[in-house]
């Protein structure tokens, strides 16, 4: 017998699992101490302070808090919609090989950019001065008539974030490879098409992400629009503060509110994010209800044997 | 399995497909193409070698404007590429006239450029839906009859991230040919493929000769070169050195740098 080799697969013994001690983490045992200590001594601190927190509760609900977080709400959805489609255009004006477009969206994001959000809303609310009365040909009317609070409001942030959102955008498309670019003409796309079919979702990755960022701060910065008489939810706040005497509760109840708007959509953004994910990663990771169904079902599957028997 | 032939739109006349006059080729200082003249006839597959920087992948992407050349003429299939001749003046073409050459020439990248938002069915039905109008329907059968000519019919719900190398750049050929192209061009379309993915892509190739489409193939396979090549041209520094029959040129060259190029890569 010359071939020697033992052709009989090996017995399948498992093989001994390891079973080391884990390295001992002291440094995260003491941090968690000090962090719990500061947060205890912080909530003590606020305790005891000189705030009267029964009232939350109170105006948490109160019929203007309501209805100036409403406003909050829908203006800086609509300041962001109006900000958001004019920075696609500066974006798209700002890349043009046409140098008066690119110029003209230089010189917008540079000034609307260089200067206060504040300083901008007072100019549309005071723009009577330059323009008295407004005359569109079929619509004329003052121009005091014609600026609301709203529409004061709406103009001023919503220009000011079409300046961030045509940088932002203006990344995005930069961010996609130019093959991608050559492929669609090499088609017969125009440039056109091939912004809209090919580069803008591709580039919705990257612009989405920063997107979020400033629709979160537009919720936040929409409380200078009560300097122009906006009754959004800071306005409504000082209001009652200034009947109720009750102002630094006030302010805690606008926070309460602002939180919770910003973390809705914090949610909103994080399914908006998958939707533009799709085709880049070979598989998602579950959403956290997907997790919670699978984990239920997990447990409903080990509970049922048991239940059997 | 179904040939390609009807998804091929036959040339207009014998006349060249191409056919490139002392074109030249400046970016900036640095001079790429140093004036070439060649012709492709219709149904020919025309190979074009030679080392990296040679310039054949830049005259390949003059072919259907993707880079504008600087002297010389540049006719596909009897039409002035880019421009329009009115006595002795050039005009440039408008982007959607550029846009409208470009429909019938089909190009294959070697970095496949595939989109990858799309599905393997998407990114081949895009094209003739945006740019022929064409009903959802008939671009989605056609698209699913290229994808089984390319044996990816199985693979249409896939995104680009899904399928290998090799599968990608077959998806990207069936791409170019949803378009009904008169002429295809390849720009080393197996150089960054793994070298067991190569024959797949090389195989689909092949067939495509076979049903008759006019062909430039910039590659390095001296193989697939040999067997379904007509013509063969080895360019160096700009210029074309050396022209002939791939049996004739790869087996017998006559110049001392294309003997040397081959040396190394045979």
């Amino acid at each position: 017998m010359t071939d020697t080799v033992d052709k009989t697969p090996a017995p399948s013994v498992p093989p001994e699992q390891i079973k080391a001690i884990p390295v001992r983490h002291y440094g995260r045992w003491v941090s968690g101490v000090v962090v719990v200590a500061l947060v205890v001594l912080i909530g003590i601190a606020f305790s005891n302070a000189k705030i009267n927190y029964s009232v939350i509760p109170d105006y948490l609900f109160d019929q203007g808090i309501v209805a100036g977080a409403w406003t909050t709400l829908y203006i800086s959805v609509l300041a962001m919609v109006l900000g958001v489609v004019l920075g696609v255009i500066l974006a798209v004006m700002r890349l043009s090989s046409n140098p008066v477009t690119s110029t003209v969206s230089w010189f917008y994001i540079w000034f609307f950019r260089g200067t206060p959000v504040l300083v901008q809303l007072l100019l549309w609310y005071n723009i009577a001065l330059v323009f008295p009365i407004l005359n569109l040909g079929f619509y004329k009317d003052e121009m005091n008539q014609v600026m609301t609070p709203v529409l004061t409001a709406l103009l001023g942030l919503g220009l000011n974030e079409a300046a961030y959102m045509s940088e932002i955008v203006r990344a995005g498309i930069q961010s996609v490879d130019e093959g991608q670019t050559e492929a669609s003409h090499a088609l017969g796309m125009t440039q056109g098409q091939t912004l809209r079919r090919v580069i803008l979702p591709q580039a919705m990755r990257v612009i989405i992400p920063p997107t979020g960022n400033e629709f979160i701060n537009m919720l936040k910065t929409s409380s200078l629009a009560y300097a122009v008489q906006l009754p959004e939810l800071i306005k409504k706040a000082t209001d009652i503060s200034s009947t109720s005497l009750a102002v630094v509760e006030m302010y805690f109840v606008a926070c309460i509110w602002y939180l919770f708007l910003t973390t809705i959509f914090s949610i909103v953004q994080y399914y908006i994010e998958r939707r533009y994910a799709r085709g880049s990663s070979r598989n998602l990771p579950p959403t956290p209800l997907q997790r919670l169904r699978k984990n239920l079902a997990r447990w409903g599957s080990f509970r049922r044997p048991e239940v059997a028997r | 399995m179904s040939s390609l032939a009807k998804d091929i739109t036959p040339p207009s006349s014998g006349a060249p497909m191409v056919k490139a006059e002392g074109v030249h080729k400046s970016f900036g200082l640095s001079h790429i193409l140093k004036g070439i003249d060649l012709e492709v006839l219709p149904r020919e597959v025309f190979c074009l070698i030679g080392p990296s920087g040679s310039g054949k992948s830049t005259f390949l992407r003059c072919i259907n404007h993707l880079e504008k050349i600087s002297a010389g003429r540049l006719y596909v299939d009897g039409h002035l590429v880019g421009y329009r001749q009115h006595g002795d003046k050039l005009y440039e073409l408008k982007e959607k006239e550029v846009a409208a050459q470009r429909r019938d020439i089909g190009m294959v990248f070697q970095r496949f450029n595939l989109f990858p938002h799309m599905t393997a069915l998407e990114n081949v039905m895009e094209a003739p839906i945006q740019v022929k109008r064409e009903s959802r329907a008939t671009a989605r059968e056609r698209a699913q009859r290229l994808l089984d000519r390319v044996g990816l019919g199985d693979r249409a719900g896939h995104y680009p991230s899904q399928l290998s190398g090799g599968q990608q750049q077959r998806v990207a050929i069936a791409r170019a040919l949803a378009m009904q192209p008169k002429l295809m061009l390849f720009d080393e379309p197996t150089s960054a493929l793994d070298p067991e993915l190569v024959g797949e892509v090389l195989d689909v190739m092949r067939d495509l000769a076979e049903d008759g489409m006019t062909m430039i193939v910039v590659t390095h396979e001296m193989g697939f070169a040999r067997e379904v090549g007509d013509s063969l041209v080895f360019m160096d520094d700009g210029v074309v050195v050396e022209s002939g029959h791939p049996r004739d040129v790869l087996t017998n060259p006559q110049h001392d740098r294309t003997k040397s190029f081959l040396s190394k890569v045979l």
